[in-house]
């Protein structure tokens, strides 16, 4: 039952205040920094789990599709003087074009070797960016500055810009999101994350609804990409495409909570924070330091909540009840 | 047979390497009748409901549904057509509530979530299940989780429902209660075919039965004929006990 109550409804309104206004309190560019980046990885979070979470489908492999989403963009600005805008979408439609041709022979792959074969299908385009010259190999791109404007997704005096659009492209994903849970699609994609057959006896045409949680969460996950590489203004495959972030990515939507929409945005606000402070006060010591303890939370949280921060949350709340 | 032809089974042979799982069987349903399948372990009889519902490609032979040619095709194309099934053992969304398994079987006709919240609940009344709507699928017992199962296949609107087993592991209360449920389903107009073990929901329930034994069909005839039949005895008990029957 996804009926929303005025409660739920002026709740959620409350909160968007609250982190509207947020920034305003904050004022340091790092505190800003580090909510950005939260609320891009809650994106990608989000994105993760129409596709691992509703349909069982484990991608490790997000990185490619945010990658190919910052390349597509920031290739289309240097060499065509394509607007980011432009380059935003048509980076969604490469990388939705291009999980449906890497997913559709993939069809009967579940579980673990699901998992394997993103693994591999990211580290693939990872290796074809580190030696694609017209792309600049391993170099990367240098986004060329331009005059700051909403036009040229481009902003130099101050972060807020970039912090508004992010929170922007994270309520839409949230809103894709809950608008596919709620439909037809979210009850196809949760019967195929429990087993083809029963999918299938129940009408489901598998191999096409998985292509389109692929897809969907492909086209999100390369938007977040094509903003990193706007506000970065940098990129290159060893930032942008590595297992590091496809993990981080996973991270943030499991231990959040991976079967509702809002777990990934808690398990982002919880977990990014958590490592890019840790990182401030203890990673220039270069002990790795900041690292064993960013690991310790991650095993107290799956020890103790293997249904991630939002389950506990809501089982608290129905508890309260 | 006068009412008209709904499922058309034409010598149809399905063979996993050497083993002939089916070989070379023929039988038709006509609408409005319950058809029983049955025969000893390993005869076939479930290869047979998926080589009908395309869950197994045939080897050999044709399949027609509504005087269309469903040979091999996909199982959700099938399902469309109308031609619905069950599992051996009851397939549910586990971590759903019954009444969101059972609408899941509804966006097959509806598309607006509220029709297809309505119909779901229609049917829940309809199953005996509307008490149970906010349970969770895995809380059920064996029987009501067989009951969903029906419920959800009912959601589906479904022109032909094959049953596999699902009377399989009930008590003697629950089995009547199935029993009553499935005359039900045939009293809207659905048209039956089981596959079951339990010979008293056979003889209760069926207007025909067939008889499959190492995957060949050996009989086909009303209930009570097939049970005195000394082949079907044969097949069932062995031969020693035909011997001492006569």
């Amino acid at each position: 039952m996804h009926r929303t109550s005025w409660k739920q409804l002026s709740l959620g309104g409350t909160v968007l205040v609250l982190v509207i206004i947020l920034p305003l309190v904050v004022a340091s560019p790092f505190g800003q920094h580090v909510m950005i980046l939260t609320f891009m990885f809650a994106m990608c979070g989000v994105a993760w789990t129409l596709m691992g979470g509703y349909a069982g489908m484990f991608s490790f492999g997000q990185a490619a599709f945010f990658g190919i989403g910052a390349y597509t963009s920031s290739f289309l600005l240097l060499t065509f003087h394509v607007s980011p805008w432009i380059g935003l979408v048509a980076g969604g439609i490469i990388a939705s074009l291009l999980a449906a041709a890497i997913g559709y022979p993939c069809s009967n792959l579940r579980g673990h070797y699901f998992a394997i074969a993103s693994i591999a299908f990211a580290e693939i385009i990872h290796i074809i960016f580190n030696n694609w010259k017209m792309v600049g190999a391993a170099e990367g791109l240098t986004i060329p500055m331009l005059k700051e404007s909403l036009a040229n997704f481009m902003f130099h005096s101050s972060k807020l810009p970039y912090y508004y659009i992010i929170l922007a492209f994270l309520l839409l994903a949230v809103t894709v999101c809950y608008w596919v849970s709620t439909s037809k699609m979210g009850y196809y994609f949760r019967a195929i994350k429990e087993s083809h057959e029963i999918a299938q006896v129940l009408g489901v045409d598998v191999v096409r609804y998985r292509l389109y949680a692929i897809m969907l969460s492909a086209f999100l996950t390369s938007m977040a990409g094509t903003f990193y590489a706007q506000y970065i203004l940098y990129i290159d495959p060893e930032s942008v495409m590595i297992l590091a972030v496809s993990v981080q990515i996973v991270l943030v939507a499991m231990l959040g909570g991976a079967n509702t929409v809002l777990g990934p945005v808690v398990g982002a606000a919880i977990l990014v924070p958590f490592s890019e402070y840790a990182r401030a006060w203890l990673g220039y010591k270069g002990t790795g330091f900041d690292m064993i303890i960013y690991g310790a939370l991650i095993t107290v949280i799956s020890m103790y909540q293997p249904n991630g921060v939002w389950g506990a949350i809501t089982e608290l709340v129905r508890r309260e009840k | 047979m006068n009412a008209p032809l709904l499922l058309d089974v034409q010598r149809v042979s399905k063979y996993f390497g050497g083993l002939r799982a089916n070989d070379n069987i023929s039988f038709q349903v006509s609408r409005g009748e319950i058809l029983s399948i049955i025969g000893p372990n390993g005869a076939g009889k479930s290869t047979l409901f998926n080589c009908i519902t395309g869950f197994h490609r045939l080897d050999k032979g044709r399949v027609l549904f509504k005087g269309l040619d469903i040979t091999n095709r996909k199982p959700h194309v099938i399902a469309k057509l109308g031609a619905v099934r069950t599992f051996q053992i009851a397939q549910v969304i586990s971590d759903m509530t019954v009444l969101e398994n059972v609408m899941t079987g509804g966006f097959l006709r509806h598309v607006r979530v509220k029709d297809v919240r309505l119909n779901a609940e229609e049917v829940l009344a309809f199953t005996g299940l509307m008490a149970k709507r906010n349970y969770n699928a895995q809380a059920l017992s064996v029987s009501d989780k067989k009951r969903l199962e029906v419920s959800m296949a009912l959601a589906m609107e479904p022109e032909l429902l094959m049953l596999d087993e699902s009377m399989a592991g009930l008590t003697p209360v629950e089995l009547k209660e199935m029993i009553e449920l499935i005359r039900k389903v045939r009293g809207k107009g659905i048209t039956i075919v089981v596959v079951e073990h339990v010979m008293e929901a056979v003889m209760e329930l069926s207007d025909r039965v067939i008889v499959l034994n190492y995957g060949r069909k050996i009989l086909e005839g009303s209930p009570k004929e097939v049970v005195a039949d000394r082949e079907v005895i044969r097949a069932y008990l062995g031969d020693r006990y035909d011997a001492v029957g006569q």
